[in-house]
């Protein structure tokens, strides 16, 4: 939408500073060739808000010639071309409302007054188009800067979003009941590893704490979360679970997002593993892509096509998914297929290395 | 207490070993009652149940194959079922299948007593049993994905997707999915309400079509129509269900 046509009120305010400026040009130009300033006003009045509305598409051109990124020839070369022939026009516009104007018995002397003060005109109708140039620019950097802040806010809710609801999915009550059921079915029969179940199960919540307030940590923090989420998983499912972990020892220290890979092997088990009656795998693959320009994770699962339909399968991934886009936007992808029996989610992130310690 | 004259015959259903272990181990101090059979998953519930015939059933709600809801669907509910899970968000559901308890895990010995003297009332015929499982045990605005079929002891899933049409036939009804009929013990009606309306419609009243398949609807006879469906099949159209398919097929446009 454009800034100034879209909104009266601006357009209002635009057009008043435009008239002002020209108006008071024009009457300079032609108090010297001896023209009443009434006849000046009346002459570039229309003239005035004709170019104040040409001008108005520079904001298109500015749009397609952002400042950041385009050399300095590259950014004057078209607007002065552009200005140069906008003005052209204009003028020449001029001189044709000069023509008709003369027909009235007091504009008799006006297309030859045009005509004399031509190349001033040229070079005034040049600056101004350069000023409404300059002019959208202004309202383009504003623009950006608005919209940084509101993507940088909006980041911000989502992050605290995400730390409420990793709080709540980390200690998803499902997975704590069915876990202590699986404790004190171990209780009796097998005390020993229902100690270690235990103590997995401490592991696990104690280093979900505290990870909402952290905007990032190395992916070996997020892969030390899922062994001791697995470690749970494991005594409750036995062999019905099988793990396999391909994890290139470089991007260990990548930065990542909290939690951003645990929903996704929550997902395999509730959603992949539960449904198999003889179990299933889960493999986690993190390394280098080919350019070395981003981390690649997947995480992929078995998974029964028939399987009874759960509620809220879905969200634990949209949720990555928007996490994601809020906080990489364009550098990052993350995609989600399913191919026949297999489940399989991939992520490529920018590489961000572990800060080293002061 | 008058002890009943021959054992209560339970089967354990969950996918989790260590679950079963918990019932197993609370149950090994009851004399009376005895395990005929433990299983992993929906299938083995329905085979177990269909050929043994227990008093008693104890069952997860989540598991692979089908879940608690479906076996029950399948089996009937003329024994006394006890729901074991995590998820408290289907006890509503499970009281309109006449659940008998309906255990949170983790449970204790307490109250494991206390559902299994309620499951001894229903099976010494104090509570009322139920005849026929409701179709309507679905939240209101949500429709089946599935159907599930049992011939046997063997399970049949068709996708809603897959369902050409429903057939009334006496107490059943046949499912007719990828040139195949799965008969099934209910009612059209009931089956017509377990499904989306804006994917099936009744357009006869032995007859319930997928509006997908629908080709081209022609005139036969004097007041009745006949819809052909994709692959030929023709079905007959009552007058009130040619103005339902018309209302629909002109929405569609």
């Amino acid at each position: 939408m454009h800034p100034i046509l879209g909104y009266p009120r601006r357009l209002a305010i635009y057009l008043f500073a435009w008239l002002t400026l020209s108006e008071l040009l024009f009457y300079l130009i032609t108090y010297h060739s001896g023209v009443g300033w009434l006849d000046a006003g009346i002459f570039f009045f229309p003239l005035s808000i004709f170019y104040g509305f040409v001008c108005l598409s520079a904001w298109y051109s500015c749009r397609g010639i952002p400042i950041e990124g385009t050399s300095f020839a590259g950014l004057i070369g078209p607007h002065l071309l552009a200005a140069i022939l906008v003005s052209f026009f204009w003028v020449a516009t001029a001189k044709a409302f000069a023509r008709v104007l003369g027909h009235f018995e007091r504009f008799r002397g006006a297309p030859e007054r045009v005509a004399n003060i031509t190349q001033l005109l040229l070079i005034i109708g040049i600056l101004l188009y350069l000023l409404a140039v300059a002019l959208f620019y202004v309202i383009l950097a504003q623009e950006e800067s608005r919209e940084a802040e509101q993507r940088a806010m909006h980041a911000g809710i989502l992050a605290r979003d995400a730390e409420l609801r990793a709080l709540k999915a980390q200690v998803n009550p499902h997975f704590l009941f069915n876990s202590l059921h699986s404790i004190s079915a171990l209780t009796s029969t097998d005390p020993k590893r229902a100690r270690e179940m235990c103590i997995a199960l401490a592991d696990f919540l104690r280093s979900t704490l505290g990870l909402g307030e952290k905007e990032l940590i190395p992916l070996e923090e997020e892969l030390s979360l899922i062994h001791s989420f697995l470690a749970v998983e494991k005594i409750r499912f036995g062999a019905r679970l099988q793990m396999e972990e391909q994890v290139d020892k470089d991007v260990l220290d990548c930065m990542v997002p909290p939690l951003i890979l645990q929903p996704l092997v929550e997902n395999a088990v509730s959603h992949g593993i539960a449904n198999l009656t003889e179990g299933g795998w889960i493999r986690l693959h993190a390394g280098y892509d080919d350019q070395r320009s981003s981390v690649s994770i997947q995480v992929e699962n078995s998974f029964d096509p028939e399987a009874p339909a759960r509620r809220k399968s879905g969200v634990g991934l949209a949720n990555v998914r928007r996490r994601i886009d809020t906080r990489y936007g364009n550098n990052a992808s993350f995609s989600v297929e399913k191919n026949g029996e297999r489940f399989h989610v991939g992520m490529l992130l920018p590489v961000e290395k572990k800060p080293v310690p002061a | 207490m008058s002890m009943p004259e021959s054992k209560i015959r339970a089967v354990i259903v969950d996918d989790e070993e260590l679950a079963r272990q918990v019932v197993r181990e609370l149950l090994s101090t009851h004399s009376e009652i005895e395990i005929v059979a433990e299983c992993g998953n929906g299938f083995e519930a329905v085979k177990a149940v269909t050929e043994l015939k227990p008093d008693l059933l104890f069952l997860d709600i989540q598991m692979p194959k089908l879940d608690g809801f479906e076996v029950l669907e399948l089996i009937g509910t003329n024994m006394a079922i006890v729901f074991a899970t995590a998820y408290d968000q289907h006890a509503l559901r499970a009281f309109e299948v006449h659940a008998v308890d309906y255990l949170l895990k983790p449970f204790g010995a307490d109250r494991f007593e206390q559902s299994l003297a309620r499951a001894k009332q229903r099976i010494g015929g104090k509570l009322p049993e139920p005849s026929e499982l409701k179709a309507s045990t679905r939240a209101a605005g949500e429709y089946a994905e599935r159907i599930v079929v049992r011939d046997g002891t063997r399970v049949h899933i068709i996708p809603v997707t897959k369902l050409d049409y429903a057939e009334a036939q006496d107490d059943y009804v046949a499912l007719a999915s990828e040139g195949k009929k799965h008969l099934k013990q209910q009612t059209i009606s009931g089956v017509e309400s377990s499904l989306d309306p804006a994917r099936f419609l009744r357009i006869h009243r032995s007859y319930l079509v997928n509006l997908e398949r629908v080709a081209k609807i022609e005139p036969y006879g004097k007041d009745t129509h006949l819809a052909i469906l994709n692959d030929g099949t023709r079905l007959p159209v009552s007058r009130s269900g040619y103005g339902r398919l018309r209302a629909v097929l002109d929405q569609k446009g």
